[in-house]
């Protein structure tokens, strides 16, 4: 098993600056903007970009949480179910423009279900994808909008953020077999 | 972690850890339930069977909107228009059931125990639904969804729970997990109506009013049976109303911030008086607002039981 760092802090921290700067510039500011994260780590990220979004614009965006447990195309068939936690968008999505955030962008089974999920709770005008990392291996037909970086991986590796919220120093580590 | 059973029989057989992770996942499930669109994909292609040998409206309601919410199929099995009636056994009627590929059998049976022996005998998720004057799981766990909801927590509380105790499912529910919890429960009511040596359980027993509600910070108001009760419990309604029914003034031995709790049907007039049972302290109507959302958190955990 080697580990490699594949982003450090500063690199997260320049990724995101960007990503937020891109943002703005493709909605032509912030208006009907809305951020929404998938849990866990999707949800620090848009935390972190609706404070970028602010320096900039020196408007709020608001930030909601999105569970996707309950639309997973795995539910039935995994033995044991994932916990179920809340989502919490305490505003309306109807004719938003919501940027969906998550950390890494993989087989796009995630973003499938949560896009179901969104649909559930209103009609948005659009919406689009970010993701601090895309590894490749869709499943799905999915792309994001926004990406951080991208990393060629193997099939079974595995990518991980860690991140200063969850107690760690901010890095995207990449692990693979030998 | 998971729940262990594949059944959820009675609150006497979960562990602490359990009932949290039911309580927990029903807190998400009430965000769904509040939601304009009230529906998640979660449970298609799965069917629960309602299973009610004894009438209900709330229980048996509550149920098929929990399982249509998760986009499960519901039939609801309906004893006095069914086979039953001509004869046939619970097992053979519930062996039936299950040759329609059920997933889950939601059961309310008089006789306690009931649901138990459909759980040895069937592959299906068997729930118990109120099996006679055993145990009703699922009214236990909302209430103590609602009491946390409301309280924060529920380790350390008084809950003083007044009434027909001998009779009442709901009762040894809630004993059995409001004391695995850490609350300190007090039962009161007639003596003839409290089981002997419940004590056991782990509740202090009261046969006045004013003793056992004084301080209390959750009271819940059970429904005398009148069904299951032969002659001479006590002398009459009225006595009985006059000793133990929650008037406004009963209730103010308790906290000032006391929330009033009945599992429902009342019998106003009788065990709870209107005033107590519309008044601001009740929460009667959100135990069936919440009873949905836990209904939806045990049929999910017990589907990822394998």
């Amino acid at each position: 098993m080697t580990e490699k760092i594949m982003m450090d802090s500063m690199g997260i921290e320049r990724a995101l600056n960007r990503i937020a700067h891109e943002i703005i510039e493709r909605n032509k500011g912030t208006e009907n903007l809305v951020l929404v994260g998938i849990r866990t780590c999707g949800v620090h990220l848009a935390r972190r970009l609706s404070v970028k979004i602010k320096e900039v614009e020196k408007s709020d965006v608001p930030v909601g949480i999105l569970d996707i447990t309950l639309y997973r195309d795995d539910i039935l068939t995994r033995k044991e179910h994932p916990a179920v936690r809340k989502t919490d968008i305490p505003f309306d999505l109807t004719d938003k423009v919501v940027v969906l955030v998550d950390d890494v962008l993989f087989t796009g089974r995630t973003i499938r279900a949560a896009m179901d999920g969104l649909m559930d709770l209103g009609r948005p005008a659009l919406i689009k994808l970010a993701v601090l990392i895309d590894r490749g291996h869709r499943e799905l037909p999915v792309r994001a909008d926004y990406v951080g970086k991208n990393i060629p991986t193997s099939r079974p590796a595995s990518v991980k953020a860690l991140l200063s919220e969850e107690g760690f120093e901010d890095t995207v580590i990449l692990k693979e077999e030998q | 972690m998971g729940l262990k059973s594949k059944d959820l029989l009675d609150i006497q057989g979960l562990e602490k850890d359990e009932i949290n992770l039911i309580l927990d996942t029903a807190e998400s499930f009430k965000e769904v339930t509040s939601r304009d669109i009230k529906k998640v994909p979660t449970l298609r292609g799965k069917t629960v069977f309602n299973l009610f040998f004894e009438p209900s409206t709330r229980t048996r309601t509550s149920f098929e909107l929990a399982a249509k919410r998760l986009s499960a199929d519901v039939i609801n099995f309906s004893v006095s228009t069914s086979s039953v009636v001509k004869g046939e056994t619970l097992l053979d009627t519930a062996r039936n059931i299950e040759a329609m590929r059920s997933d889950f059998i939601v059961i309310r049976h008089s006789a306690s125990g009931a649901p138990h022996m459909l759980a040895r005998q069937l592959k299906s998720s068997v729930i118990n639904a109120g099996d006679g004057s055993h145990e009703h799981p699922t009214q236990a766990l909302l209430d103590m969804f609602t009491i946390r909801e409301k309280k924060g927590m529920i380790e350390g509380l008084k809950i003083a729970i007044i009434g027909d105790i001998i009779h009442s499912r709901v009762a040894r529910s809630n004993i059995h997990g409001l004391t695995k919890l850490g609350a300190e429960v007090r039962i009161v009511g007639p003596p003839a109506l409290i089981p002997m040596d419940i004590e056991a359980l782990g509740v202090s027993v009261f046969y006045n009013m004013e003793d056992a509600l004084s301080g209390a910070d959750v009271i819940m108001v059970l429904r005398l049976q009148l069904e299951r009760q032969g002659k001479n419990f006590f002398p009459s309604l009225r006595e009985y109303a006059g000793l133990y029914s929650l008037t406004s003034d009963k209730a103010g031995y308790a906290k000032e911030d006391v929330m009033i709790m009945h599992p429902g049907p009342m019998n106003r007039g009788v065990e709870i008086s209107p005033e107590v049972a519309d008044g601001l302290s009740s929460v009667i109507l959100e135990q069936v607002t919440n009873g949905i959302a836990v209904r939806m958190a045990a049929l999910y955990l017990l589907s990822g039981v394998g």
